[in-house]
């Protein structure tokens, strides 16, 4: 059981490595940029996968935790701290190493927060109302459920785009690179491109080792329980109100740091990535990829976000994603990348075989 | 505080509150037949709107509203019949997620259509300036239309359930549907009529209200959030309280401006669908024990 | 000794009684049956005991301590263990999966230790695997291991429910209905099941139309009736209980 993860895992591993090579060879450097950015979004549908698909939760929601990720670590990342630097907590911040100084672009100095400082402030404060919303919101089932994230993802996207501080509709820009490492930045510099596809990678394999082996655990059992029979799986002892919360929280951490990284990578982040429409389209992914799937999640996040990132979907890019959430769920609600719909092909195939023979 | 100004703002809360409670009430229509809640509804007001527009170029108004709303149930009924009448047992997030790849479909539809310029009917009476004056408030005219045709939706949608056939049968499958369908009810054919039926008064709203607030290919979205709001706080499936909450989310909108920036009007609202949502999902007028009594 | 201990148990909907000052004990070691005709409360009393419902008032101790107001988990946790009257098996899961969870109460690995796989986590796996094919074995389905639940056929799947219960190792089993829906011969083989879960010192209260089931295992019979308690004996005082017989022959009737 255990030895298949770790293949499958291989397996990504050598993708990720002979598409960068085949870029490199065939000189389509350009299309990593795109690759490096679906890295990203799909942490977010990884993320969501899990809630949707093993805990059976559905949130319309999400691009909001990406934007809460993202804007703070935007915010604090360039916005100018130096006039509050008497300020108390400011002051005792820079003391400890959490401001940066740098030029801004004019040539001025000025005081923000070091990437790492603001990411650790923005996954946290992300993590921290996926929280306290999630408790009330959980309790509600079905339609209930699907309006109230509907509800905070609009709440999230009316506040980034009415606030002024966080460039109202042009969003934020100008968002330094985030050094991880000495030498390891995130930045969407061209020099270290191919860095930077690697650097995604790296974070997308280590969530999706993580996420394997928690729905492959005593927790991603219970998890599909309360999917299968959340009555049920009460009655057995698991505590589902708690597991659907830490559930929710934790896909609220992965999309925040999908919105933070991408922010940095971007140098920017705009109000229309916590738009509704974003947060159906993550939906839209994990249904394709099949719902309670975390490969198909993966495969079809790279694929589908590259695609569009690439412009295939020129001005149907909405459309698009509309439409692969109607037939999908139409025709194929466990989603396309499943070995019994192959199967199910090929037994069809071998009966229509089957009786031209007989005749 | 200025009483004056005071009434201008319940005057605009009751204009939308009024087309609130219309979209509720297609929520609930739906709703009562289907145990669905359709995220399209929005799109119906939105395409109401917007065909009636183009239509105005080539017909007078009344024959324009008249024909948008027809088209609009005739979409109205496709959709049901393309998209819905011939799942078996779908779940309910099945449901979710279709009528969401509905709403955006209609929404992308519209934009290659009608592009993203922002559109309106005429006023109905007079223009954008006229007013009249009730009791020393400044009302244009436009909005007793609005006002008017709700109330008429109201009241006809009252008497369509209550005194008609199809209506009454409606009525039997939303209380109960396998024992409808023993009384020779057909199950699927009141679905569609549903669809129609709240496709048509989405629309006929989107053709009032326009002249106001003008409509553009993603109205919808926001329509929708506010009556699904709407629809809750009256308690879902009761098209009456839907009336009464939908002036009371209205008012209380139109009011916000008063302590919130313009830019968070929409903030309140949703705020206010959450916290009902937490506090008591059955509604401002719907008793815990009936609901209790539902789930068990 | 009492290892439950209903007292004045009450709780209405709307106007409905539907339970109404109920008390009564379940020995330890016993099979206690609860009877009455449709409607009489005996599924909201499951509930009220399992934690699904809250009383109006009343108590509910389980080995003496105060079980009701808890959480349906908690309470399972206690070592008090349920089926449904609706079999309630986990959609897309396989049956051994199924009674995997049923050991989730005496497993221990949470989030953290799940996503990083730790050694000891991975050896707690394995003994929850191998105890649930234990139970598996001891109930004949361990051929049907690896079928999803709820494909198997209908008998299996009570079975399959019950087999979940019994993995919690709980000290109190409650079944509501486990005949309903079974042919005679299966009713039979549910009846010897039931016997040798009680054998094994597990003490069981069950919820049962079926009379000949119910008289043939149980230790003793409540008779519940409009949510009032009406009997509570041995199953040959029971049979002869002229109130008993009022009720049901009255239900006859109608």
């Amino acid at each position: 059981m255990g030895h298949q993860r770790y293949l499958q895992i291989l397996g990504l591993i050598s993708a990720v490595i002979a598409v960068q090579l085949f870029t490199y060879y065939t000189d389509t450097g350009h299309h990593l940029t795109q690759l490096t950015m679906s890295a990203y979004y799909s942490l977010v549908i990884i993320g969501l996968c899990l809630l949707i698909g093993y805990a059976g939760q559905i949130s319309l929601g999400h691009a909001g935790f990406f934007a809460i990720g993202g804007y703070i670590s935007a915010f604090l990342t360039t916005h100018n701290f130096l006039p509050y630097k008497d300020n108390y907590f400011i002051s005792f911040l820079s003391k400890s190493g959490l401001l940066a100084s740098r030029e801004d672009l004019y040539g001025g100095q000025i005081l923000i927060f070091h990437p790492w400082a603001a990411c650790i402030a923005a996954v946290l404060f992300a993590v921290i109302v996926a929280y306290l919303i999630g408790g009330p919101v959980l309790k509600l089932k079905g339609h209930y459920l699907a309006m109230a994230t509907l509800g905070f993802g609009i709440i999230v996207y009316k506040i980034v785009l009415g606030t002024e501080k966080f460039g109202a509709a042009d969003g934020i820009s100008d968002v330094p690179s985030f050094v991880l490492l000495p030498g390891v930045e995130i930045t969407g510099k061209l020099p270290v491109r191919i860095m930077n596809y690697y650097v995604a990678w790296v974070i997308v394999i280590i969530c999706m080792i993580i996420l394997l082996n928690l729905i492959n655990s005593r927790i991603g059992r219970a998890l599909r329980s309360i999917h299968g029979a959340e009555d049920a799986s009460n009655a057995m002892g698991v505590n589902t109100a708690k597991y659907k919360l830490n559930t929710f929280v934790l896909s609220a951490a992965f999309a925040s740091v999908a919105g933070v990284f991408l922010t940095h990578y971007n140098g920017g982040i705009g109000p229309s990535e916590a738009s509704v429409m974003k947060s159906v389209r993550y939906v839209a992914i994990v249904a394709v990829g099949g719902m309670a799937n975390l490969w198909g999640a993966l495969i079809m996040g790279v694929l589908l976000n590259f695609l569009s990132l690439r412009g295939y979907f020129g001005t149907y890019d909405d459309a698009v994603f509309g439409g692969i959430l109607i037939l999908i769920m139409l025709f194929a609600p466990e989603g396309l990348l499943r070995i019994d719909l192959f199967r199910s092909l090929k037994g069809m195939f071998l009966k229509i075989s089957d009786s031209k023979e007989k005749t | 505080m200025n009483i004056e100004l005071f009434f201008q703002y319940i005057v605009a809360g009751i204009t939308y509150g009024a087309i609130y409670s219309i979209v509720a009430i297609g929520f609930n229509i739906i709703y009562n037949t289907t145990g669905i809640i359709n995220f399209a509804q929005g799109e119906f007001v939105m395409i109401g709107g917007m065909t009636a527009v183009t239509l105005h170029s080539f017909f007078p108004l009344p024959y324009a509203i008249l024909l948008a709303v027809i088209i609009t149930m005739i979409a109205g009924a496709l959709i049901e019949i393309i998209f819905i009448r011939w799942l078996v047992n779908p779940s309910v997030l099945r449901m979710i997620i279709i009528t969401i790849g509905i709403s955006i479909l209609l929404r992308e539809a519209a934009l290659y259509i009608w592009g993203e310029k922002v559109r309106g009917l005429p006023y109905f009476t007079g223009t954008s300036v006229s007013s009249l004056s009730i009791g020393g408030v400044h009302v244009s005219p436009q909005v007793l239309w609005v006002i008017g045709i709700s109330a008429v939706i109201v009241v006809a949608l009252n008497l369509f359930f209550s005194y008609t056939m199809p209506g009454r049968q409606m009525r039997a499958c939303a209380s109960n549907r396998d024992a409808a369908r023993l009384c020779g009810v057909s199950a699927s054919n009141m679905i569609t009529l549903s669809f129609v039926l709240s496709a048509g008064i989405g629309a006929l709203a989107g053709c009032v209200v326009s002249p106001i607030t003008y409509v553009q290919y993603e109205s919808g979205t926001g329509l929708a959030i506010k009556g699904f709001t709407v629809a809750i706080l009256g308690g879902l499936g009761n098209s009456m309280a839907a009336v009464a909450a939908g002036l009371i989310l209205g008012i209380l909108e139109s009011l916000s401006i008063w302590v919130m920036p313009t830019a968070y009007k929409d903030v309140i609202s949703i705020s206010i669908l959450l916290l009902m949502l937490f506090v008591k999902p059955s509604g401002l007028f719907g008793s815990k024990e009936a609901a209790s009594l539902k789930e068990f | 000794m009492a290892i439950l201990e209903v007292r004045d148990l009450s709780r209405s909907f709307g106007g409905l009684q539907a339970v109404f000052n109920v008390s009564f004990t379940v020995k330890n070691g016993s099979i206690k049956a609860l009877i009455g005709p449709n409607g009489a409360g005996k599924t909201t009393l499951f509930n009220l005991i399992s934690g699904f419902l809250k009383p109006d008032t009343g108590s509910v101790l389980f080995n003496n301590q105060k079980i009701h107001g808890l959480k349906p988990y908690q309470v399972a946790g206690k070592g008090l263990s349920r089926t449904f009257q609706h079999i309630k098996l986990f959609h897309k899961m396989t049956v051994l999966e199924n009674i995997m969870i049923g050991r989730h109460i005496h497993s221990k690995a949470e989030f953290i230790s799940g996503m990083f796989n730790l050694p000891w986590t991975q050896r707690e796996e394995k003994a929850i695997r191998e105890r649930s094919l234990e139970i598996l074995n001891f109930l004949g389905l361990s051929e049907m291991a690896d079928a999803e639940a709820t494909s198997l056929a209908y008998g299996q799947q009570r079975i399959a429910e019950l087999a979940r219960a019994l993995a919690c190792e709980p000290k109190l089993l409650l079944l509501d209905e486990p005949a309903a829906g079974l042919n005679m011969r299966e009713t039979a083989e549910m009846a010897k099941l039931i016997a040798r879960i009680r054998d094994m010192g597990i003490t069981v209260l069950i919820v049962e139309h079926d009379m000949s089931l119910v008289m043939n295992i149980s230790d003793e019979i409540i008779v519940l009736s409009y949510g009032q308690k009406i009997a509570d004996d041995i199953p040959l005082a029971i049979q002869k209980n002229s109130e008993v017989i009022r009720v049901y022959l009255g239900e006859e009737d109608a």
